[in-house]
């Protein structure tokens, strides 16, 4: 399959239950797929880094039966390689193994080389040299309220993790446990949840422990950032002091994923899913909700998206590039891929009938770096 | 173990890679290691894989614990039947790691 030479072109990284596929566009819109790459491993985790001048695909990749690991492409999948240590080890003296990479997370163009990553057993890891090797978060993995944080259906995770353009404030969101706050870089951690419901605790409200399902910043506004939470839809405009609700509006409160548009103030998504004893797009009609007012109104869209469907969207089965406009991607349980090249006005299918859809990343890259076939 | 004295060849304790696991052993399917006297099965594998870290980590987590479902057979018998990593391992015999039959 060739690729027409245009000046620049789309990368979209699909992670699944069963492998890594990679599609390319000229435009967003069509799309040419290849892989698998990782066959019978699932992808639940994939960073793309296009910092240093260079397009390196991160991948975190769990085999059932031969564990975790991450492997990094400097070449969009033509070759993979393997730290000879291996990227994430737990040290000595944890007594502890890894059991699934669940964020990586490329720091800002000020920080070259580092690369974070949110893992199971709940930790938090730090690369300084492109995420071939990392090192554990000691502030939040010797944190006195460990031995109460709990696991969500797919495990206990530190899944999402947001840093501030001066890398001293990092807030981190686990499964269960709730968001924590570093002011000081990572070296220490607090929990910040007030305003957070955990309605299926004895304390509704409690310091800690809720299912916060994924946090991101809002580009242009410091301090800001939204929250969807097992069951609630948040937003903080204190670094996390508090939070409030900005379900109103929605079809659910419900879902896994948050996004938020890579520039633009006020701007973020959500992927409503009923829930609990049911748990499926509302009334089994798949849509993208997006907010352009941080979170006082939402908007439905649905364009190009399936009618009906029961499938739900995880929590890093969806992402944005930093494109203009910027794209929406996003990936069902039921092995369908979806983008947006409008911020999610027109959706079109990138690929279906893949296994379940772990994971999305997307990136703008120089259609030179293309293969021109594989 | 062999005290710098070379070793009889058939004293040699095998370790037979399923196929998927041979790239990390330099495409070996058979891995080696001398024993004059019986070792155990966590002696074997340190052994084996001394050079081949990656496959280290396929087999045993950083806790040294053998994955879930990786299976190490001595003398047919899976060594969580026997004693674990501390099932010892007779010169000149095989030692077989075959992974559960899974997926869905």
């Amino acid at each position: 399959m060739g690729v027409m030479a245009t000046a620049e072109s789309y990368v979209l990284a699909i992670g699944t239950k069963k492998g890594l596929w990679l599609a390319t566009s000229p435009d967003r819109k069509d799309w040419s797929l290849s892989g698998p790459h990782f066959l019978m491993s699932e992808v639940p985790s994939i960073g793309i880094d296009t910092r240093d001048g260079r397009t390196r695909i991160l991948v975190g990749v769990r085999s059932e039966h031969w564990g975790p690991t991450v492997f990094h492409s400097d070449d969009l999948g033509g070759t993979w390689s393997e730290p000879e240590n291996g990227a994430i080890t737990f040290p000595d003296g944890t007594d502890a193994a890894l059991e699934r990479i669940w964020q990586i997370h490329p720091d800002a163009d000020s920080r070259p080389g580092v690369v974070w990553a949110g893992c199971e057993p709940i930790s938090v890891w730090k690369s300084t040299d492109g995420g071939e090797h990392f090192e554990l978060n000691r502030g939040l993995w010797d944190h006195p309220h460990r031995s109460e944080w709990g696991a969500g259906y797919g495990g206990a995770a530190a899944h999402s993790i947001v840093v501030d353009p001066t890398g001293e404030k990092v807030h981190v969101a686990m499964s269960t446990g709730g968001v924590y706050r570093s002011l000081d870089g990572g070296a220490s951690w607090e929990p910040r949840n007030k305003g957070i419901s955990a309605y299926f605790m004895p304390d509704p409200n409690p310091e800690f422990g809720q299912c916060v399902h994924k946090i991101a910043a809002d580009a242009a506004v410091d301090g800001r950032l939204y929250a969807q939470n097992h069951h609630g839809v948040y937003r903080s405009d204190d670094n996390a002091e508090s939070w409030e609700s900005i379900a109103d509006g929605l079809p659910a409160d419900f879902g896994f994923v948050m996004l938020t548009h890579p520039r633009r103030a006020g701007t973020a998504w959500v992927i409503p899913l009923k829930a609990d004893g049911e748990r499926i797009p509302p009334d089994g009609k798949l849509a993208v909700h997006r907010t352009d007012d941080a979170g006082t109104s939402w908007k439905r869209l649905d364009a190009g998206l399936p009618d009906p469907e029961y499938n739900v969207v995880l929590r890093d089965a969806a992402c944005v590039d930093e494109a203009e406009p910027a794209g929406v991607y996003f990936g069902t349980r039921g092995g369908s891929v979806y983008a947006s090249a409008d911020e999610g006005e027109h959706f079109s299918e990138v690929a279906s009938h893949l296994p379940d859809v772990l994971c999305v990343r997307a990136a703008a890259v120089s259609a030179a770096l293309l293969p021109a076939q594989r | 173990m062999n005290n710098g004295m070379p070793v009889p060849a058939d004293s040699a304790i095998s370790v037979i890679l399923p196929s998927v696991l041979q790239p990390l052993a330099g495409g070996q399917s058979i891995l080696t290691a001398p024993a004059e006297e019986a070792v155990t099965v966590e002696w074997l594998l340190d052994t084996v894989t001394g050079e081949y870290p990656a496959l280290s980590r396929r087999l045993r987590d950083e806790t040294g614990t053998v994955r879930r479902y990786v299976n190490i057979y001595v003398n047919g018998n899976e060594i969580r039947r026997l004693q674990g990593l501390v099932t010892t391992v007779a010169p000149g015999q095989e030692v077989l790691i075959i992974q559960s039959v899974a997926g869905g």
